[in-house]
């Protein structure tokens, strides 16, 4: 017996799982860079969002075309990956289809996941159409040029070379074709390999299926890289998603504290703060680096797959503003990327002299938003763009009270006359005998 | 007019049904004192027992708060909360659903607890109740499509209300492309009302006008404030002040009837 192919395949397939968790791992420490948030509260509530909403697909569908096509990749994706159980079993002990003993179930298997990989494959090429023949503009903005543009066309190209192989290894294996059942689609490819030699065939065979695995092993690891982890993160992001009306922005508790002091008239003024109170840890109001930002909100950046329907609904964007919801979350997952291997490198987070704020999102794009949470709706997996860019805010004029003339003007007249516009408070009954 | 206030009810041992939140833009913007009187002229009519705040009302801290002045905004809304405790006020409507908005989901965390109505359910609830009739007059007939407010809308899924007063007036109510839960902003939320916009290659309401031109209406609907001058000013830009009419919901219901 020759054991070598299946020590081969064992050493294979732990590398590539080995290497997802290693990578797992590390977006796992990333999240927890970020502030703590609870939101371990109204459990069945989130529970149903996920299963809803990443189980369901239910946002997808609100743009059919894109959403019906997706729902077959994704019901492929799952279901045809049962058959790589199989292929591990028949891996490691050298065994062919080892689930054959099944019988009329294994070809109601195989016949399943023969059609779910041609619609598939069908999906995929119509996806790949319509970003690169149709040019659906949401595929074409400014922050898809260079490799975010190429991670989407090799995530596509993957699962075509996929799902083609899987047909390829189905077609030319002879005993399997001559069963001649679960094989609705494979059996129409079968007349072009008429011509070849048994040894030729066994040979595509074989090869097919090695590189059918190998290839599932690559996107695997290749997702920590990609746009393409929403497969997994889509889960916990829907579960821990926002749930309080989206209308509501966070209250900053810090900053409650401070404005009751000022308004108690009984608080000593030159009082020093009591021993250990967070007083005298004030931390900084909003966000200007990733680690000011909560770990929902770093999930965010790394569930986000880039479909861009947030950026194609924003009214900011839509009139040619700067800002871009997508560009929001891409940049914000950039700039951990970089703080993580920072921390790799250094075994702690060593000053880089950079921050989120200005070296990746600028002000400007900030300034454009008009926080009517058009993206928000929008997301097929609930991320929150718009929290990002108000804790940004909060930084700007908070810490650097770097708003403009006019925002100061409506900040002082608030102040001082209780209106955004420089009306007396006095006046305020003006109008009902006007 | 009658517009009783607060302290006056109370010197008198009253207490309303529903304290009117009248705002910024309703108390000093001309165009939405327009609103702001329509909106009274249906409460009298209606014999709602209502009162304002009036000099003691201030800004609810919204464009501070979406400006990123959380201070500000917190200080706003204790002193308002202050006020509205101590005349132990339970009900809440107003016409601008930025202090809807903020009065109904920023205020509880800072203890402020109240039943917070945008005018367009109050006139929806007072018609269900049989207190408010809703005649088309003068609108009988025409084409009328609603903008909706994103904070009425999206962030507090306010969509039948106003459509279903609308349609109360024997008027032919037509949507927008992008309508109720994808309606597009007017521009002005986020405090953009108080700056010149970041630069484009367009004004966000010359978009929203365009767009609700498509539908050919002859009244555009809203039921905001800042809505309605940014799309009076996209009508404007658009060179359609002649054909085309922005009003409130509250204008629309007084109008008809010549209140």
């Amino acid at each position: 017996m020759n054991y070598i192919d299946n020590i081969l395949f064992a050493v294979l397939l732990f590398l590539g799982i080995g290497f997802f968790i290693r990578n797992i791992k590390k977006i796992s420490r990333n999240i927890k860079l970020g502030k703590i948030v609870d939101r371990s509260d109204r459990k069945k509530n989130r529970l149903k969002n996920m299963v809803m909403i990443a189980l369901g697909q239910s946002k997808m569908v609100k743009r059919p075309i894109s959403g019906i096509l997706h729902i077959i990749v994704y019901v492929g994706f799952i279901i045809i990956n049962i058959e790589v159980i199989e292929i591990i079993i028949d891996g490691l002990f050298g065994t062919h289809r080892v689930l054959r003993f099944l019988g009329g179930f294994y070809s109601f298997l195989i016949g399943s996941f023969e059609i779910l990989a041609f619609l598939v494959l069908v999906s995929v090429i119509v996806f790949w159409i319509r970003r690169m023949v149709l040019r659906i503009p949401r595929f074409w903005n400014k922050e898809m040029k260079g490799f975010p543009k190429n991670d989407a066309l090799y995530i596509l190209y993957f699962e075509m070379i996929l799902m083609s192989l899987f047909l390829l290894m189905n077609a030319t294996d002879v005993p399997f074709q001559q069963v001649n059942a679960g094989n609705p689609i494979s059996q129409f490819l079968v007349p072009f390999f008429e011509n070849f030699n048994a040894g030729t065939l066994f040979l595509i065979e074989r090869s097919a299926w090695w590189l059918h695995i190998i290839g599932v092993l690559i996107f695997l690891n290749y997702l920590y890289y990609s746009k393409h982890l929403h497969i997994l993160l889509a889960f916990p992001n829907t579960y821990f998603a926002n749930l309080n009306p989206i209308g509501q922005l966070t209250n900053l508790e810090a900053v409650t504290n401070e404005v009751k002091l000022m308004m108690d008239p009984t608080a000593d003024p030159f009082a020093s703060a009591p021993e250990g109170s967070e007083d005298e840890v004030l931390g900084k109001f909003g966000a200007s680096d990733v680690t000011d930002l909560n770990w929902v909100q770093l999930m965010n950046a790394y569930t986000c797959t880039e479909c861009g329907r947030c950026t194609s609904s924003c009214p900011a964007n839509l009139t040619g503003k700067e800002l871009s919801p997508r560009a929001i979350m891409m940049k914000t997952r950039d700039r951990l990327e970089e703080v993580g291997k920072n921390i790799d490198k250094n075994g702690e987070f060593k000053d880089d002299g950079k921050q989120l704020l200005n070296d990746y999102i600028a002000p400007e794009e900030l300034w454009a938003c008009t926080s009517c949470n058009a993206c928000v709706e929008e997301c097929p997996v609930n991320i929150d763009p718009l929290s990002i860019i108000m804790d940004m805010r909060r930084y700007l004029v908070m810490e650097q009270s770097a708003a403009s003339p006019e925002l100061n003007m409506m900040m002082t007249n608030i102040e001082n006359n209780g209106a955004p516009w420089q009306y007396n408070q006095m006046d305020r009954l003006n109008w009902k005998d006007e | 007019m009658k517009v009783p206030t607060m302290a006056e009810m109370s010197a008198q041992g009253k207490h309303p049904e529903v304290l009117f939140w009248v705002g910024c833009a309703g108390s000093f913007d001309d165009r939405a004192k327009k609103i702001t009187k329509a909106f009274v002229k249906i409460l009298n009519k209606a014999n709602v027992a209502f009162a304002v705040l009036g000099t003691e009302e201030s800004c609810s801290g919204d464009p501070a708060k979406r400006a990123g002045n959380e201070f500000l905004f917190q200080m706003q809304a204790m002193t308002n909360i202050e006020v509205l405790n101590a005349y132990e006020i339970k009900k809440i409507v107003t016409a601008c659903p930025h202090c809807f908005n903020t009065l109904k989901n920023e205020y509880p965390q800072l203890g402020g607890n109240y039943e917070v109505v945008h005018h367009t359910e109050l006139l929806k609830s007072l018609l269900d109740d049989g207190r408010l009739t809703i005649e088309g007059g003068k609108f009988k007939g025409k084409r009328i499509t609603f903008h909706d407010p994103c904070y009425l809308g999206r962030a507090n899924n306010v969509y039948e209300a106003p459509r279903d007063l609308i349609q109360k007036l024997d008027v032919e109510l037509v949507e927008m492309k992008r309508c109720k839960t994808n309606g597009l902003c007017c521009g002005a939320g986020g405090a953009q009302m108080f700056k010149e916009p970041e630069n484009g290659n367009k004004d966000i309401n010359v978009e929203r006008t365009e767009e609700a031109i498509e539908v050919q209406p002859n009244i555009i609907a809203t039921g905001c404030p800042f809505c309605n001058t940014m799309l009076t000013d996209g009508v404007k830009a658009t060179e359609k002040e002649d054909t085309i009419e922005v009003l409130d919901i509250a204008e629309l219901i007084a109008n008809a009837e010549d209140l």
